[in-house]
């Protein structure tokens, strides 16, 4: 058993239904799979009534990348180098920034409804918490929703989604951070996100000594003074479809491309390429603007400066090209089929120009435009 | 640990709404008698599932254009920027259906419907800032309701009330658009066959009630009372007893995209080779047994071999005899080039289609190493992660479509190649062996094409006559070992 797990006191059944009639349920939930904990808060908001209650999770996901909802995966993170390291990719339904979510970072959401919707006051639940259980560390919230630690070091980020009827926001607490891994997978910028940006906590620093569990249960029990009610902890598998019917679509749904790069808003790529040919040694430059909407690259036009190539096999490569996923391997395939139908030295060329081509696709970062 | 779980589900059947409840827990209870809520389930996956449709009794009128404004988001937030629009300008949204997505300072608001009605106006452009309080869409409604904002919700508990259509005490349930359809065509409701769930009259129940009101015998409903028995027609035979099902299906059109539409281009170069094809059958009982013995060996390497390793090699060792057989023609076919390496390709069904990539230099690999090659291959395959380098400078052909099912095929040659074989299952068939004694033999059939326009059949036959060698008896491949 993890330590996770063998340090919680089950609740009896009488203690949760005490619970229930003050108001406030803690939960934490069994998973470390990042799309199943996403589809969990996600059933929650759908299913649970919140009109006078409110509920608190805290959840863990092994090694994942988050990104918001109206992100842009290949601007955030190197996609080729998180499939290498085996990290999934997941996009939340909530808005705001990426986050690396791994073992050493705890998540915590608060549920309620609407009209109960309090960011400041939920990050206050937390900071309070955490000095009752290190009175000697300072920890604060600033205004843009983050929590800092000794005034420069971001240890939280918060994010939140509203419907109709519930909200819920949640934040990230890290306690302990693989910071390498970390570096390699998301992009520079999405390290820093606000304009005078905290560094992120750097793996040597001895930030919480805090076993976990105590962590746990002194983040749980942070309801207690700000909230009104101490409420004993109980545990949630997200897989169990009895418990939640319909939980398990709700995963397939955010695993799926569609919903993962599909809900990319339209976006553009412009940049300058060079292309040499091994055998003539002639050389040349060409403009690339590509514009990629749902995912799916919409339209993509390459302009020569010199004539490099004949003019129907450029019409043929952007023809194969477009309305394909903006995927380096869907593309690979449909190019590599266009390229048997062609000999010597327009096969060549288009072999280097499709190569290159395929290395840029998902590359961009200082080329990328948001529309 | 059961005992939390136990717990936690009856703390959360307490938390779920009454409806949801109903539905979920004791779906067979729902009939046309009860007082449900009807619930109507969009297209739209965010939207929440449980979207509740109030139905009215008013005549159905198409009401004034409402501006529909966004409203507070909480926090004393100002403006919001539009992320995704779910509706277009002539949409039909039914209350509670998601309009539009919209994020602020990190928090990211879907903004439902209040009313029934068609959207005529969207105020705002992907990206564009809005204002709260301002106009975000303009519905035309349905009905006279007033009200201009997308009031926050409290979850109603008390929306037991429906509206249905009483008719001889008898509830039945249509929508404004179907009620509206039997008024003017003066139909009662309640003498029309109910198709729909859980007893619902739909458009096509109307249609098909008109359709017959000249004469034949409505069949018995199940879940409702005619009043007036029909006029029964002398010499009419009786219609069947289930109403005769509808088919709702559409064709649906799409253009070819991405690798499907290039290869309509290589296939339509393929087949202006002439091809001429080849069978024979190959008893690979030998076969069978030194790769059964050669298995742990590989295991404990980590590598899974199959038999495709084998077929590769000997085939490289064909076609160090028969060179032809791994050229290129030119587009004028002025000049053959024989290859020099051996680039065997293997068909490989992915999720995106029929790739083929293929396994460099096969003429300097050993079995082991080819299998190693195909594991790689088959890796990316499966995760539809190939790239370039994988899937072109093929120079022949193999495809193992045998590991589907078939045993003859007739293989589709793939240019700038000019032979390719299709390999068929492996059957454990009866066979004569040498002292004439029945046996069970493994047999596999191989199908070859070749280009006629460089290959003869005898080069084929011959070629294949070797492979086959190869494989029937597998020690031979020893002999050729450099």
């Amino acid at each position: 058993t993890t330590p996770l797990l063998s340090s919680l006191s089950y609740p009896s059944l009488k203690s949760c239904l005490v619970a229930v009639r003050k108001g406030v349920l803690i939960f934490q939930s069994k998973s470390t799979d990042i799309h199943q904990n996403l589809a969990l808060e996600d059933w929650i908001e759908s299913n649970v009534d919140l009109t006078n209650r409110r509920l608190f999770l805290l959840w863990r996901s092994r090694a994942a990348v988050v990104i918001g909802r109206h992100q842009n995966p290949w601007a955030e993170c190197n996609q080729e180098a998180m499939r290498n390291a085996g990290v999934p990719l997941a996009r939340r339904r909530s808005g705001g920034g990426t986050v690396y979510h791994d073992i050493g970072n705890l998540n915590l959401t608060f549920f309620s409804c609407r009209k109960l919707y309090d960011r400041q006051r939920n990050l206050k639940a937390v900071t309070d918490a955490l000095r009752r259980a290190r009175p000697e560390l300072d920890v604060r919230a600033t205004e843009r929703l983050d929590i800092v630690l000794d005034g420069k070091y971001k240890i939280s980020g918060s994010a939140s989604r509203l419907s109709r009827g519930a909200s819920y926001h949640h934040c990230t607490l890290l306690h302990s951070a693989d910071g390498s891994a970390l570096r390699s997978v998301l992009r520079p910028q999405s390290l820093v996100s606000t304009a005078t940006p905290p560094p992120v906590l750097s793996p040597d620093d001895p930030i919480f000594d805090t076993s976990f569990p105590k962590l746990l249960n002194a983040v749980s029990f942070c309801f207690s003074p700000e909230f009104g009610v101490s409420s004993p902890l109980a545990v949630l598998d997200p897989s169990d479809e009895s418990l939640f019917p319909g939980i398990g679509r709700i995963a397939s749904e955010l695993r799926s491309w569609e919903w993962t790069f599909g809900k990319t808003p339209k976006f553009t790529v412009q940049t300058e390429i060079n292309l040499s040919d091994d055998l003539t040694l002639e050389r040349t430059t060409a403009q690339l603007h590509i514009e990629v909407k749902n995912g799916l690259v919409s339209s993509i036009d390459v302009t020569f400066q010199h004539q490099w190539l004949p003019q129907r096999l450029i019409h043929e490569l952007c023809g194969v090209l477009t309305g394909e996923r903006f995927c380096p391997h869907r593309a690979a395939a449909a190019v590599s089929a266009l390229i048997r139908s062609e000999r010597d030295e327009a096969q060549r060329r288009l072999h280097d120009l499709s190569t290159l081509l395929l290395t840029l696709w998902g590359e961009f970062t200082e080329n990328l435009q948001r529309e | 640990m059961a005992a939390v779980t136990r717990g936690s589900f009856i703390v959360f059947r307490r938390l779920l709404s009454q409806q949801y409840r109903c539905r979920c827990f004791r779906p067979q209870c729902v009939s046309s008698g009860r007082s449900v809520q009807t619930l109507a389930f969009t297209r739209d996956r965010t939207q929440r599932r449980f979207a509740w449709r109030t139905l009215h009794t008013n005549t159905v009128n198409y009401g004034p254009v409402v501006q529909f404004k966004l409203s507070d988001i909480g926090e004393g937030i100002m403006e919001v920027t539009v992320k995704e629009w779910y509706v277009k300008e002539g949409d039909k949204v039914s209350q509670f259906d998601s309009i539009c997505e919209v994020q602020s300072d990190k928090a990211s608001v879907t903004i439902t419907s209040r009313y029934d009605g068609v959207i005529r106006k969207l105020y705002y452009e992907v990206d564009a800032t809005a204002q709260v309080g301002m106009p975000l869409v303009d519905i035309e409604t349905e009905s006279k309701v007033i009200q201009e904002e997308d009031v926050v919700e409290t979850p109603a508990m008390d929306q037991e009330e429906h509206t249905h259509q009483e008719i001889k005490g008898h509830k039945t349930q249509a929508t404004p658009a179907v009620r509206r359809l039997a008024m003017e065509n003066n139909i009662k409701l309640s003498e029309v066959v109910a198709t729909g769930k859980d007893g619902r009259i739909l458009k096509e129940d109307i249609l098909n009630f008109l359709s017959k009101q000249t004469g034949a015998i409505l069949p018995p409903a199940p879940m409702q009372h005619i009043q007036t028995p029909p006029p029964i027609p002398v010499a009419i035979k009786p219609a069947p007893a289930m109403p005769k099902p509808m088919f709702t299906g559409k064709d649906v059109t799409e253009p070819l995209k991405g690798f499907h539409k290039a290869m309509v281009k290589t296939m339509t170069a393929a087949l202006k080779i002439p091809h001429f094809g080849y069978c024979d059958e190959v008893d690979l009982s030998r076969l069978v047994r030194v790769r059964k013995d050669l298995q742990p060996v590989t295991q404990a390497q980590g590598v899974k071999l199959s038999y495709m390793p084998f077929f590769i090699k000997a085939a490289s060792l064909g076609l160090l005899h028969f060179p032809s057989l791994n050229a290129s023609l030119d587009d004028a076919c002025q000049n053959i080039t024989y290859k020099a390496s051996h680039n065997i390709g293997l068909a490989m069904d992915t999720s995106q289609g029929l790739l083929v990539p293929n396994v460099k230099n096969v003429q300097m690999l050993s079995v082991l190493e080819i299998a190693l090659e195909l594991n790689r291959l088959q890796t990316l395959g499966a995760a539809g992660q190939l790239g370039t380098a994988d899937l072109t400078g093929g120079t022949f052909t193999l495809s193992n479509i045998g590991s589907i099912g078939g045993t003859y095929a007739k293989p589709v040659i793939l240019p700038p190649e000019v032979a390719i074989g299709a390999l068929g299952k492996i059957q454990i068939l009866p066979r004569f062996d040498a002292s004439g004694q029945v046996t069970a033999a493994h047999i596999m059939k191989v199908s070859w094409s070749a280009d006629h326009r460089i290959i003869d059949g005898a080069t084929m036959c011959r070629f294949s006559n070797l492979w086959r060698e190869y494989l029937e008896t597998p020690e031979q491949m020893l002999l050729h070992l450099k």
